[in-house]
């Protein structure tokens, strides 16, 4: 290449500034996906209880979380901060718009695990004796665990790939990187091309589990 | 001792029980019979307090069912109960199915258990069954599995809500032969269904059960075969 280009080629040690950026992909994404999935799995419970006040409450601002592109969240509470005074970084304000966003998929998908199970079914172990909570922990999550675990699957990986907006706000994960090294480089095929590897390397331990699980947990 | 005294039980409107009594003494077995819609299910759900009731009193050795300071899960181990649909856990195996109860409700220990559970289902005869999914198994089975997974908590009286209902008619006897077993070892139990044979042959009374109220009740062969209420002669004739 010409000495004179301010451009430089795709080196070996870009891999490690990819690595390093997938790193960030991954720990915001595990993140968003782990706190998301624990308040999910509440916010669902509350929906499938209380059906009428919990669904005009939660499920209608968990429905904005879910309907307002994820782009637009997080440009706005990003900026929101700075208006009321302090200073939030990339990474605290994408994780926690993440972990929101999360909530608000993994609501949905817990509560049609919830109710997946026949309430017949429910009385079955509460005439054995069982407690409310130990139906809950006993049978109902079990059975509904197996009825959405594909559709769990399928918001942890829809996450993962979601988290590349983060991007906007300035944290350097996945895209951010790959847009960092094509504008020095000048090669976006590539890069793109080596990203997307990277994610894939990511995604595909997500939707081996969910198989592996939904074959163990087969039945009948 | 089950008493039941003067229960009314309303879905909205629709008032389903208008004023039931009834008692089952220590080791007797009755058998209630009725159309559809009369109130023998809704009754039974109310004995364990699966359905609360707004008059009346039932009362199971002592205890007040639907009196608030009544530890209601503790009252239901000692009330065993079989449904329609069998209502297997699919996640677990038969064993898993039996043994759960006993060790979180009882708080045995797993091997314990898994002794009471082996127990139960070779008492039913599914002894070659254990490690079976229930998916993998007919509705006489996952029947037999049922009883046996109430059994497991030892419980004083057994409901058996038309738990042939559901079957297909060549598994129906298998079910039955396992309710004449329960009955012989004096199990005390109270048993809704359609199949007028059985209460004729297995039950201490029979009691027809009329718009939400017991018609007539007596041995089989009064109520079955010299009924003196008019509507009982009516309902008898139309399954016969």
């Amino acid at each position: 290449m010409d000495a004179t280009s301010v451009f430089t080629d795709f080196q070996f040690s870009d891999l490690g500034f990819l690595l390093e950026a997938a790193g960030r992909t991954l720990l915001i994404s595990v993140l968003a996906i782990s706190i998301g999935t624990v308040f999910g799995c509440m916010f669902g419970w509350v929906l499938s209880v209380a059906k009428t006040a919990g669904n005009i409450t939660l499920g209608l601002i968990l429905d904005v979380f879910r309907s307002v592109p994820l782009i637009i969240q997080l440009i706005l509470f990003y900026n929101f901060f700075p208006i009321i005074g302090f200073n939030l970084s990339p990474f605290a304000a994408g994780t926690v718009v993440l972990v929101f966003y999360t909530s608000a998929l993994v609501a949905a998908v817990a509560r049609g695990g919830i109710d997946s199970v026949s309430v017949d079914l429910r009385r079955a172990s509460r005439s054995l004796g069982m407690t409310y909570w130990q139906d809950l922990r006993y049978v109902v999550c079990p059975i509904g665990l197996r009825a959405v675990l594909p559709s769990w699957a399928g918001v942890a990986l829809g996450v993962l790939k979601d988290s590349a907006l983060v991007s906007v706000l300035g944290y350097v994960e996945l895209l951010r990187a790959s847009q960092i090294l094509i504008t020095r480089t000048q090669e976006p095929f590539l890069i793109i091309t080596v990203v997307g590897a990277f994610y894939f390397a990511l995604s595909f331990p997500i939707s081996r589990l969910s198989a592996r699980l939904e074959r163990r947990w087969q039945y009948d | 001792m089950i008493e039941i005294n003067g229960v009314r039980k309303s879905f909205g409107n629709l008032e389903v029980l208008r004023g039931v009594d009834l008692v089952v003494q220590k080791g007797e077995v009755i058998s209630v019979i009725g159309a559809s819609g009369s109130g023998k299910s809704t009754m039974l759900c109310c004995i364990n307090a699966l359905e609360p009731i707004q008059a009346g009193s039932i009362v199971v050795d002592g205890v007040n069912v639907h009196d608030k300071s009544t530890d209601i899960n503790k009252l239901r181990r000692n009330i065993g109960m079989v449904f329609q649909q069998w209502n297997s856990f699919p996640h677990l195996t038969t064993l898993e199915n039996v043994a759960l109860s006993p060790r979180i409700v009882l708080g045995k220990s797993q091997a314990e258990a898994n002794d009471i559970a082996r127990g139960q289902l070779t008492h039913v005869g599914l002894e070659d069954k254990f490690d079976e999914y229930p998916s993998r198994m007919s509705g006489g089975q996952q029947q037999r599995l049922a009883i046996a997974r109430a059994l497991a908590m030892e419980p004083s009286y057994m409901l058996f809500d038309e738990v042939t209902s559901a079957l297909d008619p060549e598994l129906v006897g298998e079910v039955l032969d396992t309710l004449r077993l329960l009955s012989d070892e004096g199990m005390t139990m109270l048993v809704v269904t359609h199949e007028i044979g059985f209460a004729r042959d297995v039950s201490d009374r029979v009691a027809y059960f009329h718009e939400g109220i017991v018609e007539e009740i007596g041995p089989p062969d009064q109520v079955l075969l010299n009924p003196t209420s008019e509507q009982t002669r009516k309902f008898l004739a139309n399954v016969r």
